[in-house]
């Protein structure tokens, strides 16, 4: 057992207020005067909007207001920012005016067109209907490829060819290089589906404003809301960010999707100041799948290349990003940016070329889901090893190992600077735990029962980090407690409890003694929410930076104190002793003492808190190997999935109950994406298919076999706690793993190519199309 | 052409005490827990039968309250979250295993997942993985996995938990 | 969704007199199905008939040959019947796997039988074992009753009462769910009925539960899995989405009678 907190698996401080429905989300609370919006959304993907008459609703029973485009242009409300920078070959990267009802066109499915505000949200719904939209329906696509064909409809004058952006990363020449002298060259053709991140809370908002200041006060479901209120302000309202606080009560999870500015906020906090009463919206999940963001929608080639031996020389990636029909606001950086940072995975490849196209459809915008961008480059790898394996006779496990990053640190191709890994180990240990011996007994037992049986195991690299930098802040509060202040955002995965292990043992205080201030603009001065498994790497540091001044200051307090200098003055287990005496002071006392002006050192300002800028920006590389063990029903083409292991390293961990959870997690959503999600367009139409969870599948309970995660601790130099971050990596990592041993099922059968998700429809196919060739 | 709808007085047994609200005939049961009642522990989550946020026992029964109308259940009992723990302050051995097990993260299935598995142990003290996989089946959960809320029941149910 | 008028009736003859004295009115049992088309605003009745408070609609009981089931009897309660799973072991079979526990806790086998939803379970073992429709005015043999899409041979205002279920010699169910809803995406229900005929229902393929006459045939002769291994049913007419083509539910015919066969023994 560690001494302290850190590294224990403590029960969550925040759980008995969940557990006894006490939890406080958007939807729970109620403002006195409140008004409900509704949203009208378009039936159309492409179309012009010829003529809106909003007359009738306007005058039915309780509503209060029908805003549209129009208005809100009146209003001078610029249109959603897209904050994305990509380095873009060939031109600019083209981004739309995306305003948040649609002015003359709409471009998707689910677009918003008029926004209805009324005493309750039966009345608004009622209106909305009334409202009478003339469209008149232009061709839609809502495939990227055949949006990039010459003569596709176009969905932006300013976009030709309907291309976003072009995007290059690496050495074309040494890759070509070694494509030419290659002893074996695989290629694929792969589809990275579009999805859902399908948190069970749907987005949802309240806004106020005050006439007399001119504040706008926006409470949301969201993980970001520092970077919310600044898009609102300086590009949608331009007024100055001080006027806009937007905070967060509980929050039921967002694996990326509530990060963002969404059109939704942008009518509420229009209608809020026109009407000068409170707003609400609450979406239900049929807008979720409509009109929040997708993720990866990524797809394309890939090439790998070997020497005789199975030493990889080169990879080479030409994707073609789907952006949706607007740039949502980090949607163009997660197939390019983020997605070269982790193309490649553990393996030492000595060169690299990534080029992407992004291109518009008429489709939901698409933005990071959980990975964004790194689940897409660790799938491409992955699935290219194990085709390399296959088709040029290795062993699955001894190609990777003989490819593994193994010394550090190690700059890969692409410039990225890993300082340390376990990555040999976590394959050795998962190949183990695996039973590769004991699998052709497991096999046979299948077969007899007319079942085939596969084994799969892949490798994965987060690239873990976010946004860059971090703020967090102490403070000694009057009542004893001790505020936690950070710029990141839990919306699930425990900060309340895994902050206070930090805090509790850098300043020898109980855990119960926190409180976790977060997500609101108005307390927290500034941060970069929650994503890219930021958290505690940077908003860990920033605490551990904050304790450190805090302590600067505390030091000086008991010097004081205790009339001594404070270089004389030892700090253990909450006290401050002058060194070889009995003599002290706890913290605790400290902090009392530090309201007093009359106890403090001259020109010390009362109060005993400190605030901290982590200024970090490198990159952690939590890393691990994944093994899944299927059976398929060949009738059916449905699959079981069987088992499920891992050994992974995220670095030191805080609390490793909560880690479990977030891998455990990570990995039901990797597997949810093997198997069984994906958000489906009908082609011309541009009609959304998958609507809700009648026909988006979401893993169940018994879906999953149990999930066996290993840990294994290589502490990081990139943080002051070791940690490299854990809550993307699951949903990297699984979608290989399942699909490797997916493919090893089918291999007897001749199946040899097969895209996610492997339902049951899609399999059958598979396994008919090879039998009939 | 019948009398068309007006408000009716509807009252429901909830977490033992009788509970009486005017209400639409057209307001769901979860409607009239959250708004009339003010219990916003039973959650709104998919709408549609499928995600099972909702979820509340009537007549210890679990069923899903946006797919009920109140007045459906004139008279029956219903039991939601703020009724599972035996006192205020307490938290009943699920609610206990849920918290040792690390068996929630947002917390917004939590009410309807505890629902669920509240019922399965009265039905069935110690289930076996399987069944308790099977009696989630009609819950969703984003976030956990699923494994450490299989845990945690096997934990409720005195069994020690196959994998942690 | 719309509001309505509500009325909860204690007798048949008062439900069937709101029922017939508004035609835009509609019953609801358990309402696991009509919530959602609700809430979705997919339909507006002007009233909602509630008929859990009527005693004669309820019971499950077996007499001679026949089980009778009423029309309010939950999925949990036709599982949990043990008239139903020493009769009918097949049907108490079926009742246990329709969706999950909280759509079985309220869901009832009337509701679902008049609804007549090609993804439904309990219509396949209506057709499959030629059950009979009792409404509060007469009674629909099972191969009359269910006539398309959402669509049975009941008239405005009628009410399904009971279903009569001859106790077969022996009968057997596979489904395979739509991985999504969970509802069926292709079932079959065989029978072989104690006057020796042999039936075969197919749900979920198609618009409408159906027979499939060529399997009923071959098994009359055969009575084995491998009968029916090789009849194909043709996709013609077969409903398509996004989880199951109108080949892949022709193909899945076939696998489900062959495993409902070996099911039922």
């Amino acid at each position: 057992m560690p001494e302290g907190f850190v590294g224990r698996g403590l029960r969550r401080v925040e759980d008995a207020r969940f557990l006894t429905g006490r939890g406080r989300y958007v939807a729970d609370l109620q403002e006195p005067g409140q008004l409900h919006g509704v949203v009208l959304r378009s039936p159309h993907a492409h179309a012009r909007i010829a003529a809106l008459d909003a007359e009738a609703a306007r005058a039915m029973p309780g509503v209060r207001a029908v805003l549209t485009g129009e208005d809100l242009a009146a209003e001078g409300l610029g249109p959603l920012p897209c904050p994305a920078t990509v380095q873009t070959v060939g031109g600019p990267l083209i981004i739309p005016p995306r305003h948040a009802l649609a002015r003359e066109r709409v471009r998707h499915v689910g677009e918003g067109v008029a926004f209805v505000v009324a005493d309750s949200a039966a009345a608004a719904r009622d209106a909305a209907e009334a409202i009478r939209v003339a469209y008149e329906p232009l061709p839609a696509v809502t495939e990227a490829p055949a949006a990039l064909v010459p003569g596709a409809p176009l969905l932006w004058e300013e976009a030709p060819g309907n291309l976003a952006f072009r995007f290059e990363k690496g050495d074309r020449a040494a890759t070509e290089a070694a494509f030419a002298d290659a002893a074996h060259v695989v290629a694929l053709d792969l589809v990275n589906q579009r999805v859902h991140a399908a948190p069970i809370e749907p987005r949802a908002a309240i806004a106020r404003h005050d006439p007399a200041t001119g504040g706008f006060d926006l409470l949301l479901a969201g993980q970001s809301v520092h970077n919310i209120r600044d898009q609102l302000a300086d590009a949608v309202f331009r007024l100055p960010r001080e006027r806009i606080r937007v905070h967060c009560p509980d929050v039921g999870g967002g694996f990326g999707l509530k990060n963002f500015l969404f059109p939704e906020y942008v009518m509420l906090l229009s209608a809020a100041r026109r009407l000068g009463r409170p707003v609400r919206w609450v979406a239900d999940h049929t807008e979720e799948f409509l009109a929040a963001v997708h993720g990866r929608a990524v797809q394309g080639r890939g090439r790998l290349a070997l020497d005789a031996e199975g030493r990889f020389l080169a990879l080479h990636a030409e994707m073609i990003a789907d952006l949706g029909a607007y740039c949502s606001p980090a949607g163009p950086a997660c197939p390019t940016n983020s997605f070269s940072t982790a193309v490649g995975g553990p393996y030492a490849i000595p060169a690299m070329l990534v080029e992407v196209r992004g291109a518009f459809t008429n489709t939901a915008p698409v933005d990071a889901y959980r990975g964004a961008g790194k689940p897409e480059a660790n799938y491409l790898t992955e699935r290219l090893v194990e085709e390399a394996a296959r088709r040029c006779g290795f062993d699955p496990v001894e190609l990777r190992r003989r490819n593994l990053v193994r010394h550090f640190p190690y700059r890969s191709a692409l410039g990225m600077m890993m300082d340390c890994g376990r990555f040999a180990e976590n394959l050795e240990e998962a190949a183990r735990l695996a039973d590769r011996p004991g699998f052709a007994a497991r096999r046979a037992e299948s077969e007899a029962r007319g079942r085939r049986r596969g084994l799969g195991l892949a490798c994965f690299l987060e690239t873990a980090r976010g946004a860059p930098q971090e703020w967090g802040g102490l403070r000694f509060e009057a009542d004893g407690t001790v505020s936690i202040l950070l710029g990141t955002q839990s919306n699930g995965q425990g900060h309340e409890t895994s902050f206070a292990q930090v805090a509790a043992d850098r300043l020898g205080l109980p855990v119960e003694r926190f409180r976790l201030v977060q997500a609101d603009t108005a307390a927290i001065p500034r941060g970069a929410g929650h994503g890219g498994a930021r958290s505690l790497h940077l908003g860990g540091g920033a605490l551990v930076l904050a304790a450190e001044a805090l302590l600067g200051k505390a030091r000086a307090i008991a010097a004081h104190l205790l009339q001594a200098a404070p270089s004389e003055l030892d700090f253990a287990a909450g006290r401050f002793t002058v060194r070889g005496t009995e003599r002290g002071v706890t913290l605790a006392a400290v902090a009392e003492a530090a309201r007093d002006p009359a106890s403090l050192p001259e020109g010390m300002a009362p109060g005993l808190a400190a605030e901290a800028l982590n200024p970090e920006d490198r990159v952690t590389f939590p890393a691990g190997c994944h093994v899944a063990e299927v059976e398929v029903d060949p009738e059916t083409g449905a699959i079981a999935l069987l088992r499920y292991q891992a050994v992974d390293d995220y670095g030191r961990l805080v609390n490793p109950l909560l880690t479990a959870g977030q891998v455990q997690g990570g990995v039901a959503q990797g597997i949810g994406q093997a198997l069984m999600e994906a958000v489906a367009y009908e082609a011309g139409s541009g009609q959304l298919l998958s609507a809700s969870f009648m026909d988006y599948c979401l893993p169940r309970a018994a879906d999953l076999p149990a999930l066996e995660i290993g840990f294994g601790e290589c502490p990081t130099a990139s943080n002051p706690l070791g940690v490299k971050g854990c809550g993307q990596a699951g949903a990297i990592a699984a979608p290989q793993a399942v699909m490797a041993a997916v493919l090893d099922a089918l291999a007897p059968l001749g199946v040899t190519a097969l895209d996610m998700p492997a339902t049951p429809l899609r399999v059958w196919q598979a396994i008919r199309t090879a039998r009939d060739g | 052409m019948l009398a068309p709808p007006s408000p009716v007085t509807v009252e429901i047994i909830v977490n033992g005490t009788p509970r009486r609200a005017c209400v639409e005939p057209r307001t769901t049961l979860v409607d009239f827990l959250r708004e009339h009642l003010g219990l916003t522990g039973t959650h709104i989550g998919c709408e549609h039968g499928i995600c099972g946020a909702c979820s509340v026992l009537l007549e210890g029964e679990p069923v899903r309250a946006c797919c009920l109308f109140a007045l459906q259940v004139e008279g029956l009992s219903v039991t939601t979250v703020e009724g599972l723990a035996p006192a205020r302050g307490e938290l009943s051995r699920l609610q206990n295993a849920f918290c040792e097990a690390h068996a929630l993260q947002c917390g917004y299935c939590t009410p309807g997942m505890l629902i669920a598995c509240h019922d399965l142990l009265a039905r069935n003290p110690r289930p076996s993985e399987e069944e308790i996989r099977e009696a989630i089946g009609g819950n969703l959960c984003r976030c956990t996995g699923y494994q450490q809320i299989v845990d945690a029941v096997k934990l409720a149910s005195g069994q020690e938990a196959a994998h942690g | 969704m719309y509001d309505f008028a509500y009325h909860k009736p204690g007798s048949v003859a008062d439900a069937v007199k709101l029922l017939t004295a508004d035609p835009e009115a509609r019953p609801i049992s358990g309402g696991q199905t009509l919530l959602p088309a609700l809430k979705h605003r997919l339909n507006r009745p002007t009233a909602l008939v509630d008929l859990s408070g009527i005693a004669e609609l309820k019971g499950i009981r077996k007499e001679g040959d026949t089980l009778t089931i009423g029309a309010l009897a939950r999925h949990v309660d036709v599982a949990e019947s043990a008239e139903v799973t020493s009769a009918i072991p097949a049907l108490a079979r079926m009742a246990a796997n329709i969706g999950d526990i909280q759509v079985r806790n309220r869901g009832t086998i009337g509701g679902s039988v008049a609804n007549n939803d090609p993804a439904a379970d309990y219509p396949a073992a209506v057709l499959g074992l030629g059950a009979t429709i009792v409404t509060d005015r007469r009674r629909i043999a099972a191969d009359d009753f269910f006539q398309g899409m959402f669509t049975t041979a009941l008239e405005p205002g009628e009410l399904l009462v009971a279903i009569e279920f001859p106790i077969p010699e022996k009968a057997g169910y596979a489904k395979m769910r739509n991985p999504a809803s969970r509802y069926v995406m292709t079932g079959a229900f065989v029978a072989r009925l104690r006057s020796g005929e042999v039936r075969v229902a197919i749900n979920g393929a198609g618009p409408c539960v159906f027979r499939q006459a060529e399997m009923e045939k071959a098994l009359s002769a055969n009575w084995s899995p491998e009968a029916v291994a090789n009849i194909r049913q043709s996709p013609e007419g077969l409903n398509s989405d996004i989880h199951g083509s109108a080949e892949y539910r022709a193909h899945l015919v076939t696998v489900m009678a062959k495993r409902a066969v070996a099911e039922a023994g």
